[in-house]
């Protein structure tokens, strides 16, 4: 096995320093190391999306950097985009408009949307399935999912002010 | 009602979008003495396993222990029908795991499974259903259910026609893998976390494999990211794996199957072909239907029997035929063992007897849904024409026709029929489609002994309430509805409920979370616990009001005669009052759906409580160059009873008709000729994305549906309405018809854009056949 490395990032605001092992993708550092279970792993090809987290403000699949790669960045995980007293629009989407079920897919599901949202405010539906194509659900199918984007972005442009997460 | 029928979230929606709702692989950090497992894969569909290892995987550092057939102090076997080795010496299929390896990391343990010299033998495999049929590879026994006369049927029939169909199997995909983590609990007994939808009978193949009585193994199911019947029998082996490492090396073992290993190793929906032959009349009624299934049921039974019992209960689907026979056929293939999976054999009826309509239809040249309307079931003073072919009455046999109607007109179908033919003649490389399609689906399980459930409901003195149940939360909202039985039974808000994690050590023998009936049967056995406390509390309220028990109302956290409404007291202090008078505060629940019976020889009884009815038009646009296609609008209205939960029931009919539509369109199971699974990850096997939602849908829930002697009259949800995607199919099929003159469309299943190509390209070539 191949020497540690060490690096140093900020997550949810609290930096960490670690020495990883170079190969450890970044999602098994955030659930294992850190113990963030909130970011789940779906389907190990980076095709399901249950792994987005954003990285410097942008969003990542964890699933496909190494742990390494976020040396020096801040990262933000579905424990750290809201609280749970005051729950980021996205997140207060998802459950007012009902668009999880198993919910295994939501952490991933809401960050990615958080994205485009930060990116574009107010996104058309076509827009919003555009941007969310790489996310995956195997339950809802998708109709609650786009009206919880939905919500949180006419609730976002309600209260100037409400930014985003990063 | 207060709470019961409120469109309220998800029960644990709050901890889902925080992302503090666990799985069972999340309690993983909790454990950092756990030992992580791997399986050592064979490379042959079909060997002896002649010599096997384990020494040089020691060699890896951080290997721990290797399990193998040698290890299982109980019976070597990870099922309950006795052919399903946890440790085989012969190989069934490509991929299967011959030994486990347990080591300090998921990479030790991987490196160590490459290290486990494994020598085999192979041996020919039976890789597709055509093999099997010709080899007569079968197992378990023939079905067969028959009604009326066929050859009298035959003789009065305008038309006989033939045909024959292979239809794919599914992929479960449930997000969340396979998962358990075992343990030695605190009084040194076995304790698993597993993420499973059964989970009294993975306690009993723990117990089975380490020869324990039941007693001292607790299985407990937090919640599953997703089941959808691929976690009712086969999470078993991964549970009994890692209790077996645990109870071998006395630390936590994890055993989590990464992507590439669930879809190799688990089973998936029952590939199914059928050839049939149908007489007729002119007008489309049909006379008689002779129909043989084969079912490719993989290397061992599992629930394959009961799974192909359900498709000839549902080969009628909403339709009368007078003179019927169905035989059905488990073929033994050296594929995974497959499974449950949301409809369980009966999509695959319904998919076969659409088809033979469809076939009707266009051979005589009649719109389809006009034949289908000419074929239903009904009207319900006939007994003859409203009773299946397995002899039971279908109550509220209207609604087949009643909800057809109205969805026909809130869909505007007349009138888009006409567009379509509008846009079709205008348009030579372009063609829409339009079809409607209906649905009843049988409530029970086939198995009656099944359909039972249990319940276990405490009452604290600051009263607040838990509830234990048999059922397990797979996303389907089961706790939420739960949870609204409960607060509305007991007459306190819903955040007084708390409801716990499925454990067998609370409720014993449960039956698997399926067949959709997870909140008929727990919810009326938690009914019945409420029921049983809050009668004993209005005995001592109406002491207290000086009124008759049965006077006394409880409602949102107050209780008050009916006598004084005034006079209030709060559900807690009712609650004190019973503890101080020493009256029993918690309750056992049970229930068994009255009036089931089944005779399995003979194919005839009662195996289901009720129908589950719906209808959906699906319209779609297909490119005439690519095969290429978008599904533009889906209408759907559906029976839920009196819903329990509208916004859990809509996302169960949005979410179950998506998941209809992959499997008929866009989901495609390849194995190559090794009889490996050439589609073993979401990058070679396509999952129904944000592109295949259509951009218009309409799903609504049929108003005014009371089911009675079901809970609170509601009706299962959870199966039903992923066969309103086989419009999907049906629409596909009428825009590909466009393309041709006429006549019978033959269309493979999955309607890939492939498929629906080569469809194309042979209406073509008819048209000009014909046209000449």
């Amino acid at each position: 096995m191949a020497e540690k490395v060490q690096i140093k990032v900020v997550v949810n605001g609290v930096e960490h320093h670690s020495e990883v092992e170079p190969r450890l993708l970044l999602v098994h550092y955030l659930r294992e190391t850190l113990g963030l279970t909130g970011t789940h792993v779906g389907c190990d090809t980076s095709q399901c999306g249950a792994c987005t987290v954003h990285l410097d403000g942008q969003a990542v699949k964890s699933c496909t950097l190494f742990a390494v790669q976020a040396d020096g960045s801040s990262i933000t995980t579905i424990e750290g985009l809201g609280s749970v007293d005051s729950l980021h629009p996205v997140q207060e989407g998802f459950w007012e408009m009902h668009g999880l079920q198993c919910g295994f897919c939501t952490p991933g599901m809401i960050m990615a949307a958080a994205d485009l949202l930060n990116r574009n405010p107010q996104p058309s539906e076509e827009e919003i399935r555009h941007a969310l194509e790489g996310n995956l659900c195997r339950c809802t199918g998708y109709h609650n999912i786009v009206r919880a984007v939905q919500y949180a972005a006419n609730k976002m442009a309600g209260k100037v002010g409400v930014a985003a997460d990063d | 009602m207060k709470v019961v029928g409120q469109a309220i979230p998800h029960e644990s929606a709050r901890e889902h979008v925080t992302g503090r709702a666990l799985y069972t692989d999340d309690l993983l950090p909790r454990y950092p003495q756990a030992l992580h497992a791997w399986p050592v894969q064979a490379p042959h569909a079909h060997a002896r396993v002649l010599r096997l290892e384990p020494a040089p995987a020691h060699r890896v550092p951080g290997v721990v222990r290797v399990l193998t057939a040698a290890d299982v102090p109980g019976l070597n076997d990870a099922g309950i029908k006795g052919d399903e080795p946890l440790f085989p010496c012969e190989v069934m299929y490509h991929g299967q795991a011959v030994a486990w390896v347990l080591a300090e990391t998921e990479e030790a343990a991987r490196l160590g499974a490459e290290r486990v010299v494994v020598e085999y033998e192979p041996l020919p495999a039976i890789l597709t259903l055509e093999e099997a049929i010709a080899q007569g590879s079968f197992q378990g026994a023939t079905l067969q259910i028959r009604r009326g006369d066929l050859e009298q049927g035959f003789r009065a029939s305008a038309r006989v026609l033939s045909g024959a169909l292979y239809l794919g199997g599914q992929e479960h995909f449930y997000l969340e893998t396979q998962a358990s983590l075992a343990l030695l609990d605190e009084t040194g007994h076995i304790l698993v976390h597993s993420s499973t939808q059964h989970p009294s009978e993975t306690q009993e193949v723990v117990a089975q494999v380490l020869g324990l009585p039941r007693n001292q193994v607790t299985v407990q199911c937090i919640r599953m990211g997703g089941g959808f019947g691929g976690k009712e029998v086969q999470a078993s082996p991964y549970a009994a794996v890692a209790a077996l490492g645990a109870y071998l090396t006395r630390r936590p073992v994890r055993v989590r199957l990464n992507r590439w290993q669930d879809i190799a190793l688990t089973g998936k929906r029952h590939p199914f072909y059928a050839r049939w032959k149908v007489g007729c009349s002119e007008e489309g009624r049909l006379l008689a239907l002779q129909i043989e299934l084969f079912s490719d049921g993989g290397w061992s039974l599992d629930l394959s029997e009961a799974v192909l019992a359900r498709a000839l209960c549902h080969i009628d689907n909403a339709y009368f035929i007078p003179h019927l026979e169905v035989t059905g056929r488990v073929c033994k293939t050296h594929k995974t063992s497959q499974t449950a999976f949301r409809g369980f054999g009966g999509p695959q009826g319904m998919v076969f007897i659409e088809e033979v309509l469809t076939q009707v239809a266009q051979t005589l040249g009649l719109p389809p849904e006009v034949v289908r309307e000419r074929n239903f079931y009904g009207p319900s003073d006939s007994p003859e024409t409203s009773t299946t072919h397995y002899g039971q009455p279908i109550k509220d046999v209207e609604r087949i026709r009643l909800i057809w109607d109205e969805l026909k007109s809130s869909a505007e179908f007349e009138r888009r029929r006409r567009e379509v033919a509008l846009f079709n003649a205008q348009n030579p490389q372009r063609k829409r489609g339009l079809a409607i399609t209906p649905v009843k689906f049988g409530i029970s399980f086939n198995f009656t002994a099944y359909n039972q459930a249990g319940a276990l409901v405490l009452v604290y003195q600051d009263g607040s309430v838990q509830v234990n149940h048999g059922g397990t939360e797979m996303g389907q909202g089961l706790y939420t509805k739960i949870q609204q039985i409960a607060a509305e039974a007991l007459g306190v808000p819903l955040e007084a409920i708390r409801l716990m994690p499925t454990r067998t050590d609370k409720i014993p023998n449960t039956s698997a979370t399926a067949a959709s009936t997870g909140s008929d049967l727990n919810g009326a056995a938690v009914k019945e616990a409420c029921e049983k406390i809050k009668a004993r509390l209005a005995v001592v309220a109406a002491q207290r009001f000086g009124v008759n028990p049965a006077d006394v109302v409880f409602e949102d956290g107050q209780v008050w005669s009916i006598w004084k409404p005034e006079e209030r007291l709060a559900f807690a202090e009712v609650v004190r009052a019973a503890y101080a008078q020493r009256v029993q505060l918690f309750a056992d629940g049970f229930y068994r759906t009255p009036g089931l019976h089944w005779d399995k020889a003979r194919m005839r009884g009662k195996p289901f409580h009720y129908f589950a009815y719906g209808a959906a038009v699906s319209e779609v646009e297909v490119d005439g160059f690519t095969g290429q296609y978008t599904v533009r609008r889906v209408d759907i209205l559906h029976d839920v009873g009196d819903s329990l939960s509208p916004l859990i029931d809509l996302g169960q009919v949005e979410g179950g008709f998506m998941q209809g539509l992959g499997w008929l369109t866009v989901e495609d199971l390849r194995w190559d000729a090794e009889g490996r699974l050439a589609t073993r990850s979401a990058s070679t096997y396509k999952l129904p994305s944000f592109s295949e939602l259509p951009p218009v849908f309409n799903v609504r829930l049929l108003p005014r549906a009371t089911e009675t002697g079901v809970v609170y009259g509601s009706k299962a949800v959870g199966e039903p309405p992923l066969m309103l995607a086989i419009s999907v199919r049906e629409a596909l099929r009428d825009a590909v018809a466009a393309f041709g003159a006429g006549g019978y469309v033959e269309l493979a299943s999955p309607a890939t854009p492939e498929a629906v190509y080569w469809a194309i390209e042979k209406v073509r070539r008819g048209a000009l056949v014909f046209g000449d």
